[in-house]
């Protein structure tokens, strides 16, 4: 069912909020110079308080969301957001404090800040930490870029190489290159683990990193970590670990353990901060003893009892975010920590990889599983059987109808290098019996794959719209409603029902 | 079992019998024995804190950041309004604010058409044709259209006025810096162009500028349109949303491309974060935006419907070769600024950055009238400028928040030696007619005892007792 | 799975181990390029192809521009030396001209060639046909 853009709904003259006016007759044209004065309005919607709520309303209803159901995606960690880490985004003494505050009037805000550092430091064995980063995308570019700036400090500027795994994220490869270095892609070995001989025939005086995650995103732990890391610095090159899936080792070990330089953390995945529908996020960074001078300014330090920003750091890298980061989720992912404890964020990550490898069980008796080791926080499974019994299905096809089960598909099509695969990660906040429940889904789409393939061919049938036709998107780019105006389609039944419902009832 | 991790003890029993395993430890084996040893914590708590000693906990270290409280003239890229409450009612639904990033469009049909009003209601403000998901904020953001119109261009060289907001500035360095092969010229807007450029014309990849900058000036952008035509480089134009309820787009001015940030759209100032960027350009270089875009198509049964489109251009799918790493909108942050605009419409928005500008003007007339005091910015502003003073403006800050529990604005001496006595002044909606006698009288006094504290030392007022629910912002 | 057979790989059209395509008639000082039926129906929908201007050259193997689908992306590379005369302007609206007929509608550029002796290093369309079934059965 479509719902009619607000642009739609528009009616000239409606307001949805009353605002203060002027006191004076003073208006634009006595601040603004005669040429540069707006000349028409913009087409912003003219809607009333009521029409916005039920339009916004009903757009949130056709949304699937955590606290609607499931979420098996892989390397995204979609578990329960506790309502607790709420209460800092309706604190007014957090909400309403400007980042310009003298340090002295932001002293709550900056404890709350240092004390996530210390704990941060705490889990992951690491010296030093940046908790400035906007999204664990941005904490990869600042970490290359303190690679880089390490390097270049030792005026060891050949190293121009970083070495990235082919199961490792896209966002790896993109934000190397953004701090201008070359990717060298290393084929993983048959086990989907980094290959030792490979690794160290790339290996060379060019080489300034190696990016991994560990467990990797086909849910393998990397046994040989420490070989690796060894290797890499041997060679002279740093070891970035990219946090994604740090939800699989919380309480068990430390990042910095296994040899890492520096790594990053998405507090929206281990830290259950709201993915938002896309963010917010943030992607502190930690790093060890040889990277600390190059880290972001500012830095928040406690001295004689008060907590400041330090902004005199003369080998910084600079600054990589308007002001200090993203304040209220770092404050979530502090009240989030301190649900748990350590004690707390191990049972997390223990759950977590007990619930993936009941998963696993359960669902290799009809899926192909590619690597059949103890898997950690999550798992890959493939379409291979289904496949073979009907040409036209597929992982997408799959995905598709896992929606009518009132499920959200997981990962597809990723990792890159197993074809036709489905990335499966259940997190810890999923009970016994919704991931039985995901399974029987899955029992029974194998099933229909013999009795009803049509069905999962022409998935979904009960969303809120049908197969979306992204080919014709993307061959017709339509972004905003008033360059290409037509309007809404939403199909004579429901636009009947409309009727009836809110405007024609007795 | 915790009230977040569902399991029973038998549960788990089921599970690892199932599995096959006798322990959980044993789903570990594969990480190595010398790397599971006992955590050694200074301050990481063993245990978890109930809700409720959580809850006391976090409304006390709320209590402990007066300046929340504090009556505030502080702006420079982050400024307090009024949120209604129908703003935060509507960014409340999970449904919106635990949902994934809507890669299936099938489930995702709430997001996607949000974002799609999103980047019509940018568009036209903007007035360019289309404007993506949005990215972190304001000053990656800027970055973000300098490296843009490095590719669209191929050429290497950014020339920025030194007007700009700092820290975009700071942030553009970064990034330039850490890509290398790139070339950063600073020019002083007030002062003819030609001679500023020292690089090859033919080399320029983009002009960038703020409208209002920094210090809240507005200038005509014809000079910069005109130079960015004579060199082939592209305009790319910093502006403060809001102040388009007033000023013409920068698209009539021949801008290629828009950026800014959304916070003051229905977002608190939140310590700095998370707002949310956003970068508008033209249909010709819309194949170079980073970030998601969403655009609107048809189901199979011929239903409008929405998709994240032009994919190809992210890392997910280019990888290194992507238009950038991003791999985030600040959806949230974006949804209030949706409601936000929704809800007030043109007019309302209209009449949001006058009484701004109204007040604003205000003040600072009776700020120029204190002698030795002057203006810094230039004529045209609306709702925020610079002043001079004739103390420092660090000294300023520190006596009007201590003695008089108010946030003055920004000693721009933070920024750049030379403006040590330049203090920057926003004003909002939030900031009422009484509030502004408060905050010039105050002022006065201040610039009568030259600084210097009027209370005897160690009887410096307690703020937290100054700092009275004035504001009426969220 | 469709096998290399089923491919449309017309006779006297010379290939790419990339899977663009020349078509050249002997003795002309230009040919016509586009990506074989095989890479089209790779890429599956086409939905964009970025293509180069008019008068830019380029040596062997240069990408000389980009093809999308909506789920990949992929950079086209120039078979031999040359110089660009023409493009397809109609593949900017009509991008699917690809997948229905790459061999006529479907063309991306015509090229003044640098040196035909790089023509004798391609593909014959019976060697292109054994590289997809040795391709398809790694």
């Amino acid at each position: 069912m479509a719902e009619r853009t607000l642009f739609e709904q528009s009616v000239a003259g409606r307001q949805g909020v009353t605002v203060p006016d002027r006191s004076t007759n003073q208006d634009a044209t006595s601040w603004v110079p005669q040429g540069l004065l707006r000349q028409e309005p913009p087409r912003l919607p003219e809607v009333s308080q009521l029409d916005a709520m039920r339009h916004f309303v009903r757009l949130s209803q056709l949304n699937h969301a955590i606290d609607t159901g499931f979420y098996p995606l892989g390397s995204c960690t979609m578990k329960y957001n506790p309502k607790i880490c709420d209460v800092v985004g309706q604190l007014a003494g957090f909400t309403q404090l400007h980042p310009e505050t003298p340090d002295e009037f932001a002293q709550g805000t900056l404890e709350i800040v240092f004390r996530l550092q210390q704990y941060l430091k705490d889990l992951t064995g690491f010296d030093a930490v940046t908790l400035q980063p906007a999204a664990g995308a941005h904490g990869e570019l600042v970490g290359m870029m303190m690679i880089k700036a390490y390097h270049a400090s030792r005026h060891d500027l050949k190293r121009t190489e970083v070495l990235i795994p082919d199961s490792a994220h896209g966002t790896n490869p993109a934000s190397a290159v953004m701090c201008g270095f070359n990717v060298i892609e290393l084929p993983s070995g048959p086990d989907g683990l980094v290959d030792l001989a490979v690794l160290k025939e790339a290996l060379s005086e060019r080489t300034a990193a190696i990016m991994l995650t560990n467990p990797n995103t086909l849910g393998l732990f990397e046994k040989d970590i420490l070989e690796i890391t060894q290797l890499v610095h041997e060679a002279g090159g740093l070891c970035y670990y990219d946090g994604a899936n740090l939800n699989a080792i919380m309480g068990i070990t430390q990042i910095a353990t296994m040899g890492f330089d520096v790594m990053h953390i998405n507090t929206h995945k281990t830290f259950a901060t709201p993915h938002g529908g896309g963010g917010p996020g943030s992607g502190p960074v930690l790093v060890n003893t040889k990277l600390e001078p190059f880290l972001p300014l500012p830095v928040v330090e406690h001295h004689d009892g008060r907590y400041e920003l330090n902004f005199d750091r003369p080998q910084s890298i600079g600054k990589v975010k308007l002001f200090y980061g993203n304040t209220e989720i770092l404050l979530r992912a502090f009240a989030y920590i301190e649900c748990f404890g350590l004690d707390g964020l191990k049972d997390v990550s223990e759950t977590a990889v007990m619930n993936a490898n009941y998963l696993k069980e359960c669902l290799r008796q009809w899926y192909h599983v590619p690597f059949e080791s103890t898997c950690m926080h999550e798992f890959i499974i493939t379409s291979q059987h289904q496949h073979a019994r009907h040409g036209d299905i597929n992982t997408m096809t799959l995905a598709k109808r896992l929606m009518d089960y009132g499920f959200h598909p997981p990962t597809v099509y990723f990792p890159l290098i197993v074809p036709e695969d489905m990335m499966i990660e259940p997190t810890e906040t999923e009970s016994k019996q919704t991931l039985d429940a995901f399974v029987e889904a899955m029992r029974r789409i194998d099933e229909e794959t013999q009795t009803n393939p049509d069905t999962i061919v022409q998935a979904p049938h009960t969303t809120p719209v049908k197969r979306v036709d992204e080919v014709h998107a993307a061959r017709n780019p339509d972004l905003n409603f008033y360059k290409n105006f037509r309007p809404t389609n939403v199909g004579p039944d429901q636009l009947q029902g409309c009727f009836t419902a809110s405007q024609f009832c007795p | 079992m915790t009230s977040f991790i569902p399991h029973t003890a038998d549960e788990r029993q089921q599970m690892l019998d199932r599995i096959g395993v006798s322990s959980v430890d044993a789903l570990f084996d594969a990480v190595p024995a010398s790397l599971k040893h006992p955590f050694t914590l200074n301050t990481l708590p063993k245990n978890g804190r109930s809700e409720l000693e959580l809850q006391h906990y976090l409304t006390a270290m709320a209590s402990q950041n007066p300046g929340a409280g504090m009556l505030s003239f502080m702006g420079g890229g982050a400024y307090a309004r009024f949120i209604p409450p129908a703003v935060n009612a509507i960014a409340s639904r999970s449904e919106f604010y635990t949902a994934y990033t809507p890669y299936q469009p099938e489930i995702s049909q709430g997001t996607l058409q949000m974002i799609y009003e999103f980047q019509t209601m940018m568009s036209e403000l903007t007035g360019m044709d289309v404007t993506n998901a949005s990215v972190y904020d304001g000053a990656t953001a800027m970055s973000e259209a300098a490296f843009m119109a490095v590719r669209a261009t191929r050429r290497k060289v950014l020339y920025v006025s030194k007007t700009t907001n700092p820290q975009y500035q700071q942030v553009l360095r970064t990034y330039c810096h850490a890509f290398g092969d790139m070339a950063l010229g600073w020019f002083d807007p007030d002062q003819p162009l030609g001679p500023q450029f020292t690089h090859e014309p033919n080399t320029i990849a983009a002009i960038l500028v703020q409208q209002p900058d920094y210090y809240g000036t507005i200038r005509p952008l014809s000079a910069y349109q005109e130079a960015a035509k004579a060199t082939g480089a592209l305009l790319v134009v910093a502006v403060d949303p809001m102040t388009l309820a007033l000023l013409d787009s920068p698209r009539k001015a021949g801008a290629d491309i828009v950026c800014g940030d959304i916070q003051q759209f229905g977002n608190s100032v939140n310590f700095g974060g998370p707002y949310g960027g956003f970068l508008s350009t033209t249909e010709k270089l819309m194949r170079q935006l980073p970030g998601r875009v969403v655009g609107r198509t048809v189901d199979k049964e011929g239903t409008t419907a929405y998709t994240l489109t032009l994919q190809t251009r992210e890392q997910h799918i280019r990888r290194e070769k992507a238009t950038s790493n991003i791999c985030t909108n600040q959806s949230l942050n974006v949804l209030k600024a949706t409601a936000y605009l929704s809800l007030l419409g043109p007019q309302g928005l209209h009449r949001i950055a006058s009484v701004s500008a109204e007040r604003a003007h205000e003040l600072a007339k009776g700020l120029l009238a204190v002698p030795e005091v002057s203006l810094r910015s230039g004529d045209a502003y609306l709702y925020e400028f610079a002043v001079r003073l004739p103390i420092p403006a660090k000294t300023m800050v520190h006596q009007m928040a201590h003695q008089y529990g108010i946030l003055a604005g920004i000693d721009l001496g933070k920024y750049w030696p030379e403006e040590d006595h330049t203090l920057l002044i926003a004003v909002t909606e939030l900031n009422t007619p009484e509030s502004l006698e408060r905050y010039l009288s105050a002022f006065r006094d201040v610039i009568h005892n030259r600084g210097l504290s009027v209370l005897p030392s160690g009887m410096s007022r307690d703020v937290k007792m100054v700092a009275t629910g004035t504001r009426g912002g969220q | 799975m469709a096998k290399p057979e089923d491919f449309d790989i017309p006779a006297g059209t010379l290939f790419t181990e990339t899977h663009e395509y020349v078509l050249w008639d002997e003795g002309e000082d230009r040919a016509r390029v586009g990506i074989s039926h095989y890479a089209a129906e790779q890429l599956g929908d086409v939905v964009f192809v970025e293509m180069p201007g008019i008068g830019e050259s380029f040596e062997q193997g240069d990408s000389f521009g980009t093809i999308e689908s909506v789920k990949a992306a992929s950079d086209l590379y120039i078979p031999v030396a040359g110089e660009v005369l023409a493009v397809n302007t109609q593949l900017t609206s009509e991008p699917e001209l690809v997948n229905d007929n790459c061999y006529g509608d479907g063309w991306m550029l015509e090229i003044l060639l640098k040196d035909a002796e790089q023509l004798k290093g391609l593909m014959s369309a019976e060697r292109y046909l054994a590289f997809l079934e040795e391709s398809a059965n790694v």
